[in-house]
């Protein structure tokens, strides 16, 4: 019986330390990406999209449509890589101009979508490596 | 101890002094002795730069020549649509300039293209519509490439066509004007603290009486 219960003490001790030390991998993992994205930013992106991500005027999009960027989630690495072009609907506002392609390496992209998408009142969690190079297979 | 308050006390006369508003802005560029006759006296008096006169054509395809600044005070800046890296910054902040003081008729914004090949009056047109610019306060002015860098120099500027991916470098100044069109400051645009200071030194300027009066 009360081997049973040392066991069992020692079991939840272990899961306890296991799950939480995941998690912690996971917050480290995110405060390296959002760390290394914001210089990323502040260099590649700032100058057109503004230090809060707000954009300029019918010229340059904000960064701060939460909605629009779920909604194109996994095609934010193609934009970046590829550019983008034609008009988009940002914050109920019409857009109709160019971002050039960036010659940023997949893990900065990682980045600096983990900035931005957490940023400006955004919450989507991190964007790693390895989901960018999915994405980045499959632009069109 | 003594001592101590001393050097407090003139510090803190020093920084006064530094933050007292100067009531009037200096003359910036080069000066030159001029000797004129004055009621049969010889007299010496300074010249500074001026701007000298031009002919650009605004965003409606109007003319613009020095004339049409008769009687104001305006800055002046240089960029092109396309321009990926400082242009976007500057022209955030100069919408500051142009919002505080888009209702006086005696105030220009003037932003000379370095790229008059794709920045076309009706590119120009548009750009100034997604800007959401209106009116007559802000003009974006095409030119043939010598006359903008031409007057450029006349700026203090240096903008060049170079570097080797055909991309314009400029500097991101914007200079401030007389009605005398004598340069009075230059900021660096990119800067919102500058730019801050721009719209002071207008108000500042626009209080001279030498200003007050000019036509
Ligand atoms: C030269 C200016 C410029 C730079 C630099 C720039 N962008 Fe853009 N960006 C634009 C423009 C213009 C659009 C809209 C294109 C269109 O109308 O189709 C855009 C669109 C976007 C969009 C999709 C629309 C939105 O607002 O959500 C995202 C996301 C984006 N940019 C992120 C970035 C990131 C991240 C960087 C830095 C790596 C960056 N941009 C650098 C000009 C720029």
């Amino acid at each position: 019986m009360k081997i049973k219960l040392i066991i069992g003490i020692f079991l939840f001790i272990m899961i306890t330390a296991i799950v939480s030390s995941c998690q912690s991998d996971a917050q480290v993992e995110f405060s390296r990406y959002y760390a290394g994205g914001a210089s990323i930013y502040q260099e590649h992106c700032q100058n057109c999209h503004g230090e809060k991500g707000e954009g300029l005027q019918s010229l340059i999009p904000p960064l701060t449509d939460s909605i629009y960027l779920k909604n194109n989630k996994k095609l934010l690495a193609c934009f970046l890589q590829n550019g983008l072009k034609g008009k988009i609907t940002v914050n109920k506002s019409d857009f109709d101009d160019e971002m050039k392609p960036t010659d940023l390496a997949p893990i900065e992209i990682a980045k600096v979508l983990t900035y931005v998408t957490n940023s400006f009142g955004n919450k989507m969690g991190t964007v790693n490596l390895q989901m960018v190079e999915g994405d980045l297979a499959k632009c069109r | 101890m003594r001592n101590l308050l001393f050097i407090g006390i003139a510090a803190l006369v020093t920084l006064n002094s530094c933050t007292s508003k100067p009531d009037k802005l200096p003359v910036l560029g080069n000066k030159q002795p001029v000797t004129k006759m004055v009621d049969g006296k010889q007299v010496t008096d300074t010249a500074y730069a001026t701007i000298p006169d031009f002919k650009f054509v605004n965003q409606y395809g109007d003319t613009i020549t020095a004339k049409n600044l008769n009687g104001k005070i305006y800055v002046a800046d240089f960029f092109f649509t396309t321009c990926p890296s400082i242009c976007p910054v500057m022209h955030r902040n100069m919408l500051n300039v142009y919002k505080e003081f888009k209702d006086d008729d005696n105030f220009r914004i003037l932003s000379h293209t370095i790229d008059p090949k794709y920045d076309t009056v009706p590119v120009l047109k548009r750009y100034a519509d997604k800007m959401g610019i209106s009116g007559n306060s802000w003009w974006l002015l095409h030119g043939n490439k010598g006359d903008t860098y031409g007057i450029s120099k006349s700026y203090l500027q240096s903008v060049q066509e170079k570097n080797p991916a055909g991309q314009f470098i400029h500097d991101g100044f914007f200079i401030l004007i007389d009605k005398q069109k004598r340069i009075r400051g230059t900021y660096e645009g990119t800067d919102p603290k500058e730019v801050d200071k721009l719209i002071a030194d207008i108000k500042t300027l626009k209080a001279e009486p030498e200003q007050a009066v000019a036509k």
